[in-house]
């Protein structure tokens, strides 16, 4: 593996680990200061127990998130000091304001796992509610940095040289509002497909019935909104990179020819050698059609763009292909759940529901994963689009491979520890959190 | 404005030294321990530190991002040329704070306790010696972007007898941090007698392998005799460190709990002072004469301008809830109570 491809890589599997608990991180909070509302509004000790169950999970998962992040901010200059030499002061406000957010997080996390019964009530709550209000804020300030990347806005530039910085105008970007936007909301689906799919699962196996049954709605309601609303998110966006970043799009769509009343492309693999796209299925004049309204449309082909420049079509294509799936899947899946929520349908005797659910538990989190590929799969050659190339901006020290193998081993080391882990709390919540007797203790 | 910059720069490692420091040094203090007391330590420990280790280790990364945003050459050459101990020294970070989390948030107490505990304690070894190594490494000439053999640019740029006894003398620090701070969370006299103990062979070894540091810099060529005594700053700092030693004993065998915390967090402040002091603002210093200066090569000046802003905003609040969530979850002094 040569050390290029290796840095390629490295990053890619820091992000890919690290995305995951970002989400469970920015989005859990928030389930849990719903049911902990609830607790403090009805003194149901089911709520409080939920509570605290969903706390202990997201303790480990923000441990684990807070050391892949320190990976992430140490592997930005590890892999790519060329980058960071000049895009550190341009897009360094994002950042020092998300080490702000994350502080706060953290700290607020302090008082929210550790004050119970320390604290007023309310103002224990609420640090639960800052731990999801900085979570998100610093997820939105980490992706408008990732913006920046697809669509450099705040210097000029010429021969090498980067001036007339504007932090501000560089923070926002014209893509930071359109990915933040979709990320949050794929946070959300992601988290809460993963929350409610267990908890469905354990209500399906007929274990702590009404437990999991409660948690399982808190969770489900927010999945099932963010999932109908992120094709809306998702057309935006689409929309976006068609105008911005068009060499993306063509990879998203493997488009090779420009053209007008072009067809949208359901599937098929792209072969970049004959140029062809076998095994879909087209939609005429679609893909015009939904860019800007009309199939009259152009829509630019990578033919617009060098080889040198044009992103892998192979990739770009299947993992876009693989997240709107998904997301379709999810989509589905919210539909009937409103429909059965608003037929009042009891869960018992709908059991095919919850199996649903549990059945497509991981599905949030792999569209995740499918959608970080296109975007920053789809902006190679570029590191710092049209400006930077990626292969000029990684680290000169040889060996990259081995530090690659190595990662790769710790991440898996965590994540089966993170797994087994999760397991266990799992198992024990007949023991200890679904207790009603537990009413009164801390 | 670059003076503000430089000043957070300055404090984040401060404050990271001595919070991120303590929190490895329990640790590191946890391994010393005997098999009977290692239980009750962690207990101590997960009591004390569980509620701000994540808040403690945050400055770290504040570090990074003025560095990367105030200061990107010195990011970038340091990035390059000590990739290996920063590596090292993220591995130990990973471990450290990963086996803290899951030993005490494991829904199950049995065997995994035992792996958990026992990276946990040898990862508190690895940050702070390889956080010395980093810091001897900045300063002492051994940095060469020139140099042409991977040995040269990659492994000699750390690795030599200065920097190794720098980071022994980081662990003894930090150790003795975690002790002292330990001492004042104790419940019992013979709890606090246990940790006097530890901060005693703690000072002890920080003593020794501050010793270690001043031969290896002879042997290195390193002119840390100069730095620190060859200037009035450096001398008064030492003094006010030794001085602050002397009280904190004197404290200790007083029963004094609290304080003596406050005296040892003013001493490492003094020590990294006198450290810090003389070669500013040339940070690093590469081979050939060369350096890096925080004031000839920082980052655009919009850049430090906005970074400045977003510092001074963002302590606005982080500072008051940072200093509420330390003193929420404190013992308090038994003669306040």
């Amino acid at each position: 593996m040569n050390d290029f491809i290796a840095a390629r890589s490295q990053m890619a599997l820091s992000l890919a680990f690290h995305i995951v608990f970002s989400c469970i991180g920015m989005v859990m909070p928030f389930f849990m200061a719903v049911s902990h509302y609830y607790y403090l509004r009805t003194n149901k000790i089911i709520f409080r127990n939920i509570t605290r169950a969903w706390s202990k999970g997201v303790a480990i998962f923000f441990a684990t998130g807070a050391v892949s992040g320190t990976v992430l901010s140490f592997e930005l200059g590890l892999l790519w000091p060329g980058f960071m030499e000049h895009a550190g002061p341009i897009f360094g406000l994002p950042f020092s304001l998300e080490g702000t957010a994350f502080f706060i997080e953290a700290i607020a996390l302090g008082f929210f796992l550790y004050g119970w019964g320390r604290f007023n009530k309310w103002f224990h709550w609420f640090t639960g509610v800052i731990v999801g209000v900085s979570g998100l804020i610093s997820g939105i300030l980490v992706v408008a940095a990732n913006a920046w990347m697809n669509s450099p806005a705040g210097f000029e530039y010429k021969d090498g040289k980067y001036f007339n910085i504007d932090p501000v105008k560089a923070m926002f970007n014209d893509a930071w509002f359109s990915q933040s936007l979709h990320m949050c909301i794929a946070a959300f689906a992601a988290t809460g497909f993963a929350v409610a799919g267990v908890h469905a699962w354990m209500v399906v196996r007929r274990m702590n019935v009404d437990f999991h049954t409660k948690a399982f709605r808190i969770a489900a309601i927010f999945a099932c909104t963010a999932a109908i609303l992120q094709p809306i998110s998702g057309d935006h966006s689409a929309k976006d990179v068609a105008h911005r970043q068009p060499a993306k799009l063509a990879a998203m769509e493997a488009l090779f020819q420009t053209g007008t009343r072009v067809p949208l492309l359901i599937g098929g693999i792209p072969d970049a050698k004959s140029q062809t796209v076998p095994y879909g299925v087209e939609i005429p004049g679609m893909l015009s059609f939904m860019i800007s309204g009309s199939t009259a449309t152009e829509v630019k082909g990578l033919d617009q763009f060098p080889p040198a420049d044009q992103p892998p079509v192979l990739i770009t294509h299947i993992a876009f292909q693989v997240m709107v799936g998904l997301g379709m899947v999810m989509l589905v899946v919210s539909i009937l759940y409103f429909i059965v929520l608003w037929r009042k349908w009891n869960f018992e005797k709908n059991r095919w529901l919850l199996k649903l659910f549990a059945f497509i538990t991981p599905l949030g989190f792999l569209a995740v994963e499918a959608g970080w590929t296109v975007t920053e799969v789809g902006r190679q050659p570029w590191i710092l689009k049209g400006i930077l190339r990626t292969k000029d901006a990684v680290t000169p020290m040889p060996g990259i491979q081995y530090t690659f193998y190595l990662f790769t081993a710790v991440y898996l080391s965590l994540s089966l520890v993170v797994i087994l882990l999760l397991y266990r709390q799992i198992k024990m919540v007949p023991f200890k959190y679904d207790i009603p007797e537990l009413a009164g203790r801390n | 404005m670059v003076y503000i910059v430089i000043m957070y720069l300055w404090m984040a490692l401060l404050l990271y030294l001595l919070l991120g420091g303590a929190d490895f040094g329990a640790g590191i203090i946890e391994l010393f321990t005997s098999d009977n007391n290692k239980d009750r330590t962690s207990v101590t420990m997960s009591r004390t530190i569980g509620p701000i280790w994540e808040a403690n280790h945050m400055w770290l990364i504040i570090v990074i991002v003025i560095l990367f945003t105030g200061f990107p050459a010195i990011y970038a050459v340091v990035s390059t040329y000590l990739h290996i101990p920063l590596l090292i020294m993220l591995l130990g970070i990973i471990a450290r704070g990963t086996a803290f989390a899951y030993r005490h948030y494991d829904a199950v107490d049995d065997e995994m306790q035992v792996l958990y505990n026992k990276i946990f304690r040898y990862s508190s070894f690895v940050t702070p010696f390889f956080l010395g190594i980093i810091a001897a490494s900045a300063v002492s000439g051994t940095i060469n972007p020139k140099a042409t053999h991977f040995m040269d640019a990659y492994i000699f740029s750390w690795l030599h007898l200065f920097s190794i006894a720098v980071g022994l003398f980081t662990i003894s620090i930090c150790g003795y941090l975690a002790a002292i701070f330990l001492i004042g969370e104790t419940e019992t006299e013979t709890e606090r007698r246990r940790y006097i103990t530890k901060a005693r062979s703690m000072n002890l070894a920080a003593a020794i392998t501050g010793a270690l540091v001043f031969l290896a810099a002879a042997l290195d060529h390193v002119p840390l005799a100069k730095w620190l005594f060859g200037n009035v700053v450096g001398i008064t700092a030492i003094t006010a460190a030794i001085i602050s030693l002397i009280i904190q004993w004197q404290l200790i065998r007083m029963g004094k709990k609290i304080v003596i915390r406050f005296l040892a967090g003013f001493q490492i402040t003094m020590i990294l002072l006198a450290t810090t002091f003389f070669h500013y603002p040339r940070i690093i210093l590469l081979s050939g004469e060369k350096y890096l200066s925080l004031m000839e090569h920082h980052g655009d000046d919009k850049a430090i301008q906005s970074l400045a802003f977003a510092l001074l905003i963002g302590s606005l609040f982080i500072l008051p809830a940072l200093f509420y969530l330390i003193y929420s979850f404190q013992k308090k002094e038994p003669e306040e109570a």
